[in-house]
């Protein structure tokens, strides 16, 4: 173990999926032209004024409940000041003093060598604020483009307290709000398309020591691979810092993927004076108890109750729960899956393993899936029912994920029912022993290892449509038996 | 109520208002007069009084989530300065 | 040309007769203002279209018309009108064309009114003087040689050399009372909340508040009642019932109670308004009101508290003025910063820069609270002492200036004399409550105003008091040039 400690807080903004942006009526949708989904409040023009949108209050709540954090009965906005083209006010509206979402917490899981492990990880606050345009480098010679339409996106700026302890903690928490935010059907969470963005505060100290290290703020980790990688990668730098006597500056540092490093952002250097102040435009908003009990009574089931549910009603492991449950879409597709096909284990067996494979070869989500879950279900009941062997059962499920079409119509038409016929075995068995009397004799002197062959004899001149455990029963009766 | 220069240019560059020198010891006398009115401000004993940002005690009224507002790229763009395909331009910005 | 009615309800009862159409009385309203060229009211006039729009009211079906149908009025270049050039009164703002209306535009439009250009006003109306216009110092037509107040300085001089019956203005810290005071005007800033700030350029967003100015009260209640109302694009505008202004005027003030403020009235005061305020409190008198002791402890502190808190404001709003998607842009920028340094420091003239720059400071780092907490926790008091007031009494008279309209150039080098103009009104802007300044006077050929000040959503009160002062008097009859002058 090393004799240093991570000490890593996450800052996790989270553009909500409302239809329109935050404090005007321009839509909120990713990919439209440049500027042509920029209002003019969005563009700051003279004049303007911002009225805040409903939704986005009621989808900060419904986090506030997921994380059992606290609601601010009065919140307020604020103006954050600073020059930047893609800001067009000069200022961002965002929170300081009264953030909608107080403290709360949330319980990640940590795979480890000894099993999985629960960690309650602390969320200091979670306050609203306005999405920045974006400024592209590349797209004209020696001049920066702004494009704003981006400007006025909500945005749910989540901050955890500084509890997580290793890049793998910093993933599992990652990944559990991932899942909790898609749950609640407040983003969709696209990292590549910045729905879901990442800043790591990251110090280290030697092991018993209680005071925090000085800290650097990793900023642009659009992926739970970057977040890792580059936390990896950052604690090393501070290891070999502190290991030759150096001393870590705070400082804000770009994460390159490319190079797998971080570096500093120059850009960040001078220390910033935001100005914040109450903006004037906005009003404080009252939130009141009846308000939390209506979104309270429309929450939908979050992850770690839908694991706790898949182990009791499923029967699941607790694995097996974590892996099926853990996600909004994933979930959904098992559990229309398992109601046609029965058997949870074999259920969640396909849906992490052939079903799994296939998307990541086809590089589709669950909730596009080539093969519906009922489908998968009448397949998986037909493995149950004996009409074929799971081997069998595999290349079915190919042929619905490259052709279409139904298990049971692959089957008949291929001809791929297995034989569970005992005259017609019992046929087959015969005339195999009678054709190889020497291995028949081998057998009996105590070469019993020789079943196999009998078997792959049989499962050749059917096919592999032969019940395997039939075959097995069949074959033994007439070897041992004598005769 | 003191300012100096290096006050002043430091407020200079937070604004992004350009000064030039004759100007800038202009501003630290009027900053200096201003500031010295303001300061009478601090007779008031408000102790336990707490700051008040809007005059009148209403909550914010909310808007409904709908989108409202259509493509108006080209008249926001009639009047800037500059602009091509959509984009707003400005000098090149080294992250 | 003399013989027309200078009023809004003089006009509207010759265009009801149909004495008079719109057409006459806009192209007298032009044929003024082209006289009046030299008193610099007006950045914009939009001749063609104003005679277009008085063409179509002269021809609107009767059942059509609104309460301003065929009614010339100009406004204050600080309201954005689709496709007309608003400035701010702002080199930044020389060449930029608002996109669309602000809110008190629609309604002044749907109401018929004619809207016969942009008054000029103190850069980003700030100012007292009206001196401090990109496009130069507008003249108070009483005398030419003094300042017709500000910011809202273009509105008043047009209205009161009669190139319009009525105009629009806005009121930070005294923008429409304190000109309206210096020319001789009624003018009144509404409740903060009462009327839109759509479409109206921010100066400091918690106090401005747009209002009407005119002759007299029953004018501001004919705009008021158009003007005023809840608009769903300015979330701080207040959803209150807007009663018929108009038809309250008339009510009788017998046995109201008007509040002096003693502790206001200790302030520098020249003799002559403090005499108005005398003769004034007698009228009331007279009409049956009475006269009560009020105490504003925390009023005069208004002044320090307001050039923190307005400025930290600015500094804000103000950081959208910046090169890039509209506005000034400098010549041949080198660099991001070099856009943003000459863009700013070329656009804005020397006022909105200082304001700028003490606004930013108030908000820094380390000054946060001894500055920008403690001028709002001054703004409690404030706010608080008038509520208090307003248990015991219906109004509050008090001075509107210290002084009447100075000569131009008197305090343009001494920025915090000029700021000291404002310590009558700026008490309401602070605690958010209507004021309404009136003329009361006149002294060496120069008006003198008073401020009637009510409770939050008070403005038919104040209305009816102006009114009835107004029945019993005649200051508000007198023109520049006339012999009464």
């Amino acid at each position: 173990m090393s004799q240093w400690e991570t000490v890593i807080g996450l800052e996790v903004h989270v553009q909500l999926a409302t239809a329109s942006k935050i404090f005007s009526g321009a839509a909120n949708r990713f990919g439209a032209e440049p500027n042509r989904q920029a209002s003019a409040v969005d563009l700051g023009l003279p004049g303007v004024l911002p009225v805040l949108n409903e939704a986005v209050v009621r989808m900060a709540i419904r986090f506030g409940l997921a994380v059992d954090a606290e609601i601010a009965g009065t919140t307020q906005f604020a103006r954050k000041n600073y020059f930047y083209p893609d800001l067009p006010k000069g200022y961002q509206i965002s929170q300081l003093d009264h953030p909608i979402v107080g403290r709360g917490h949330l319980d990640i899981i940590v795979p480890g060598n000894d099993g999985d492990t629960v960690k309650t990880i602390g969320i200091t606050r979670a306050h609203l604020e306005e999405d920045a345009g974006k400024s592209i480098h590349d797209q004209v010679p020696g001049l920066t483009a702004v494009d704003l339409n981006r400007a006025g996106t909500p945005l749910l700026e989540i901050v955890s307290e500084p509890d997580l302890r290793s890049a793998a903690e910093a993933v599992a928490y990652l990944r559990e709000l991932h899942a909790i935010i898609r749950d609640l059907g407040i983003s969709d969470g696209n990292m590549n398309e910045g729905s879901m963005r990442c800043d790591a505060n990251v110090s280290i100290r030697p092991r018993g020591e209680s005071k925090l290290g000085t800290r650097t703020e990793i900023k642009n980790l659009n992926s739970f691979r970057f977040l890792e990688k580059a936390i990896e990668f950052e604690v090393e730098r501070q290891q070999e810092i502190l290991e030759s006597g150096g001393r870590i500056r705070q400082e804000t540092r770009l994460y390159d993927a490319e190079r797998n490093e971080t570096r500093s952002m120059r850009s960040k250097e001078e220390a910033e004076d935001y100005r914040y102040f109450p903006d004037p435009d906005l009003l404080p908003v009252t939130i009141t108890p009846a308000q939390i009990e209506a979104v309270r009574a429309e929450m939908p089931e979050l992850p770690r109750a839908r694991r706790e549910r898949f182990m009791k009603q499923y029967g699941l492991s607790g694995y097996d729960s974590r892996m099926v449950a853990s996600d909004h879409a994933t979930a959904a597709y098992f559990e229309a899956c398992v109601a046609v096909a029965g058997d949870a284990k074999l259920t969640a067996n396909w849906v992490m393993g052939e079903l799994a494979s296939v998307l990541n070869r086809e590089e589709k989500d669950i909730d596009t899936a080539p093969v519906a879950p009922a489908a998968l279900g009448r397949l998986i009941s037909r493995i149950q029912d004996d009409t074929i062997s799971s081997k069998i059962a595999k290349t079915v499920f190919e042929i619905m994920v490259t052709d279409g079409g139904e298990a049971d119509a692959i089957i008949e038409a291929r001809g791929l029912r297995q034989m569970s016929d005992s005259g017609e075995l019992e046929r087959l068995v015969d005339s195999v022993i009678a054709d190889n009397p020497d291995q028949v004799a081998q057998y009996r002197a105590g070469k019993t290892k020789l079943l196999g062959y009998f078997v792959g004899q049989i499962m050749k001149a059917t096919g592999g449509k032969a019940n395997p455990g039939q075959l097995n029963e069949l074959l033994r009766a007439r070897l041992d038996g004598g005769s | 109520m003191a300012i100096d220069a290096e006050q002043v240019r430091r407020i200079a560059h937070l604004a992004r208002i350009g000064l030039a020198a004759d100007e800038a010891d202009r501003y630290i006398d009027d900053l200096e007069s201003i500031l010295t009115m303001v300061e009478r401000m601090h007779a008031v004993d408000t102790s336990g009084v707490t700051p008040l940002a809007h005059p009148i005690d209403v909550s914010q009224p909310l808007r409904p989530d709908r989108v409202t507002e259509s493509d108006q790229r080209d008249a926001y763009q009639a009047d800037a300065p500059a602009v091509a395909n959509g984009f707003y331009l400005v000098p090149r910005v080294v992250e | 040309m003399t013989a027309l009615p200078d009023t809004l309800g003089g006009a509207a009862r010759a265009l009801a007769s149909g004495e008079l159409s719109s057409r006459d009385l806009v192209s007298s309203c032009l044929a003024r203002i082209e006289a009046g060229q030299h008193l610099n009211a007006f950045v914009s006039i939009d001749a063609e279209r104003a005679l277009e729009a008085a063409a179509a009211a002269d021809n609107r079906p009767a059942a059509d018309r609104g309460p301003l149908n065929g009614l010339p009025i100009a406004v204050k270049d600080i309201f954005c009108q689709t496709g007309v050039r608003t400035t701010a009164g702002s080199r930044m703002l020389e060449h930029w064309r608002a996109p669309y209306d602000a809110t008190v535009i629609e309604r002044l439009a749907a109401a018929g009114a004619v809207l016969l250009g942009k008054t000029n006003m103190d850069e980003f109306a700030m100012g007292s003087s009206g001196e401090n216009s990109y496009f130069g110092a507008t003249r108070n037509p009483w005398n030419e040689n003094h300042v017709p107040g500000g910011s809202s300085s273009g509105s008043a001089a047009a209205v009161a050399a009669g190139m319009v019956p009525a105009a629009l203005g806005t009121d930070t810290g005294g923008s429409i009372r304190q000109p309206a005071a210096f020319c001789g005007l009624t003018g009144l800033k509404p409740t903060y909340g009462r009327v839109s700030r759509w479409g109206m350029i921010a100066f400091a967003s918690s106090l401005d508040q747009a209002g009407p100015m005119a002759w007299d009260a029953a004018d501001l209640a004919l705009l008021l009642n158009v003007m005023a109302g809840v608009d769903h694009r300015d979330s701080t505008s207040v959803d209150e019932i807007v009663p018929d202004y108009t038809a309250g005027l008339t009510a009788s003030v017998r046995g109201l109670r008007i509040g002096l403020p003693g502790d206001l009235l200790g302030a520098d005061v020249n003799a002559e308004v403090r005499a108005a305020v005398d003769a004034s409190r007698k009228v009331f008198e007279s009409l049956g009101a009475s006269i009560v002791p009020v105490s504003l402890p925390t009023a005069l502190a208004g002044v320090p508290a307001y050039y923190v808190l307005a400025p930290a404001e600015a500094s804000a709003n103000l950081a959208r003025f910046d090169g890039v998607r509209f506005g000034h842009r400098c010549a041949d920028p080198q660099s991001l910063e070099d856009l943003y340094l000459r863009s700013r420091s070329e656009g804005f003239g020397a006022e909105v820069k200082r304001r700028i720059l003490t606004g930013t400071y108030a908000l820094s780092v380390g000054y946060y609270d001894a500055y920008y907490l403690q001028a709002q926790k001054i703004r409690r008091l404030i706010r608080d002492e008038f509520l208090a007031a307003f248990r015991n009494v219906d109004a509050i008279l008090a001075p509107t200036t210290p002084s009447p309209a100075f000569a131009l150039g008197e305090k343009t080098d001494d920025p915090v004399a000029m700021y000291l103009q404002d310590v009558f009104t700026i008490p309401a802007n602070l605690a958010g409550i209507p004021a309404l300044s009136m003329p009361a006077g006149m002294t060496d050929g120069l008006p003198l105003g008073v401020q009637l000040l009510g409770p939050h959503f008070g403005e038919g009160k104040l209305l009816q008091l102006a009114y009835a002062f107004q029945q019993a008097t005649d200051h508000h009859l007198r023109r520049p040039g006339s012999a009464a002058a």
